[in-house]
């Protein structure tokens, strides 16, 4: 039914139809409405779960570790600094393949402190294990919910994903959106049952000391699931999510008016929203433009992105985080792919914009595709005040 | 496409104006994305929150620099900087009028409307809150949307005496508007 939701209460509603056991949130900025929304849900008993309150981040990341490993689907959210409150729990609930769902509402990341939305926070924690898919809208938000649980559930993946979503512009802003109805859920998504759990029955240990003889395997095995198991299962999943509820998905990438392009831009996130905007009106005008919109960073979907762009002339990847030092980070990783390839765009030009909040409008999407032109730019920021760089101590 | 810009200070109701109004436009199965923008995040700090709406999903997530529309909740905010920028050629402008503010003289096709709204909601609602007056206020200047499905709206995020109390105001504010027109 459609209905007209702020983005936080969709995934909250979601949520609530995905039926978690428990869920566990540290109620301080940056935090958001949807664990705000499900903790009333738990408290008006609509929805049967516990809900924990805790006294950090760090210590909600671990009740809903400890909650999973004891055999309960479980859920949490989080932003910015939380997340990386969280980061060595994080670590450990892949490591110790724990199916898990987390939001991360995207927002900018102290010092100097900005609450406002960027995408460093869960770009940084790409190393961690988890499976990170990127929403463009809020529909696109509440229905990866519905995929994670299910991609992460299933026992050739066993791994937590993290559904991202921009802070404020998806977790703050209403819009139309389709809610399905619990027998849809239920359809698709079935109760969980734990491949392991913790039980005094049945002991087992989990995550306990590897010395060198054994670590190495269970990187690798992460590893592999990661680049074959989840790449292949994705598309799968989002397959048959099509079917119950109506709505394609690729899961992976998705082109948008790029078969004849001759300029491309590479983006992750609601900013593609206002990029297919710029794309229609500049063809309009009879320029070959379009857009790879990724929605899987983690696994990166390697041979995807090399289809999509491979006969593509000149690329410009949008990074709404940097890796300070080095290439912006989503740049460093597409060039990656094609590189030693025979079949590979001609330029590949790296842009970062819209960081800390700064409003990214259409005006900066055309010029980004105003500078992608034969001279390769490296981490080039767009809309930079050159007046504010000035310094003086005296 | 349509866009709706709401200036006024944190903690007076402006991302309830604009969730209620992007509601209304729901009603009228139109695709609205209403969304905020704060400034410093404490109370009494100046924001914007922000209507679009088309016929199709919105999928431009940029603010709003060039409104159809401008809604003034807080008067005095027009002291500090200039709550018109970019309003259109033939925009409208609803200002929650409040004494020893000047109402600002725009170009010739852009209207001004200004109504006392603090006034009408501190009557009715007993609290000094004038979205409602000025989303009745909308209606009547704009002919954008229709009073019913104002009505329709607030009966949906309100209850009781909240409720009642903010039909009544929308009500005044929408009939002060078109006494005036």
């Amino acid at each position: 039914m459609k209905e007209f939701l702020e983005g936080s209460k969709a995934v909250a509603e979601i949520v609530k139809l995905c039926k978690p056991g428990v869920i566990s949130a540290y109620p301080i900025t940056p935090q958001t409405h949807i664990v705000e929304e499900l903790a009333q849900m738990v408290a008006n008993r609509e929805l049967n779960s516990q809900f924990i309150n805790v006294e950090s981040e760090h210590s909600a990341a671990s009740v809903v570790l400890g909650a999973v490993a004891g055999g309960v689907r479980a859920y949490t959210a989080t932003s910015s600094q939380g997340l990386f409150y969280m980061a060595e729990v994080l670590f450990n609930i892949a490591g110790m393949r724990l199916p898990l769902v987390m939001a991360c509402a995207n927002r900018a990341i102290s010092a100097p402190i900005n609450i406002w939305n960027d995408q460093q926070d869960s770009v940084s924690l790409r190393d961690c294990g988890w499976i990170q898919l990127f929403a463009e809208d809020i529909q696109e938000a509440a229905d990866l919910h519905l995929i994670a649980y299910k991609l992460t559930e299933d026992k050739s993946i066993m791994l937590p994903v993290m559904v991202c979503m921009d802070g404020f512009i998806l977790t703050h802003g209403i819009e139309t959106v389709d809610m399905p109805s619990q027998e849809q859920v239920d359809k698709f998504l079935p109760a969980y049952k734990p491949l392991y759990k913790l039980d005094p029955e049945n002991p087992i240990t989990m995550g306990p000391l590897v010395d060198p003889v054994y670590y190495m395997e269970a990187r690798y095995a992460i590893q592999e699931t990661m680049v074959k198991n989840v790449l292949t299962l994705i598309p799968k999943i989002t397959a048959d999510f099509s079917k119950v509820f109506g709505r394609a998905y690729n899961g992976l990438v998705e082109e948008y008016r790029t078969k004849d392009a001759e300029r491309v831009i590479l983006a992750m996130g609601s900013v593609c929203g206002t990029i297919k905007e710029v794309i229609d009106e500049l063809r309009a005008k009879g320029k070959k433009v379009g857009l790879l919109k990724l929605t899987a960073y983690r696994p990166f979907p390697v041979q995807e992105i090399y289809e999509a762009l491979k006969d593509i002339p000149k690329v410009a990847v949008l990074d709404r985080a940097l890796s300070l030092g080095s290439y912006a980070p989503l740049a460093s990783e597409t060039k990656a792919v094609f590189f030693g390839k025979k079949k590979k765009p001609e330029v590949i030009s790296s842009f970062v914009v819209g960081l800390g909040g700064r409003d990214i409008t259409k005006d900066s999407i055309k010029e980004i595709f105003r500078l992608l032109t034969a001279k390769e730019r490296a981490c080039e920021f767009i809309d930079l005040k050159p007046e504010l760089l000035k310094e003086n101590y005296e | 496409m349509k866009e709706i810009r709401i200036h006024a200070r944190a903690g007076q109701g402006a991302i309830t104006t604009a969730a209620l109004l992007g509601y209304v436009y729901f009603l009228e199965g139109q695709y609205p994305y209403a969304f905020p923008h704060f400034g410093a995040a404490r109370m009494g700090a100046p924001m914007n929150a922000f209507v679009r709406v088309d016929s199709k999903p919105v999928r431009l997530r940029s603010q709003i620099y060039e409104p159809d529309y401008v809604i003034v909740v807080d008067a005095t905010l027009m002291r500090g900087f200039n709550c018109f920028s970019g309003l259109k050629d033939n925009g409208i402008a609803i200002i929650n009028e409040r004494e020893g503010v000047e109402i600002p003289k725009l170009s010739v096709r852009q209207k001004v409307f200004s109504l006392p709204a603090n006034d009408i909601a501190l009557k009715h609602i007993g609290r000094p809150l004038g979205n409602t007056a000025l989303l009745g206020a909308y209606a009547a200047a704009t002919k954008e949307i229709d009073l019913q499905h104002l009505i329709e709206a607030i009966k949906k995020r309100f209850s009781g005496k909240a409720q009642e109390a903010n039909i009544k105001s929308a009500q005044e504010g929408f009939d002060f508007i078109k006494n005036k027109l």
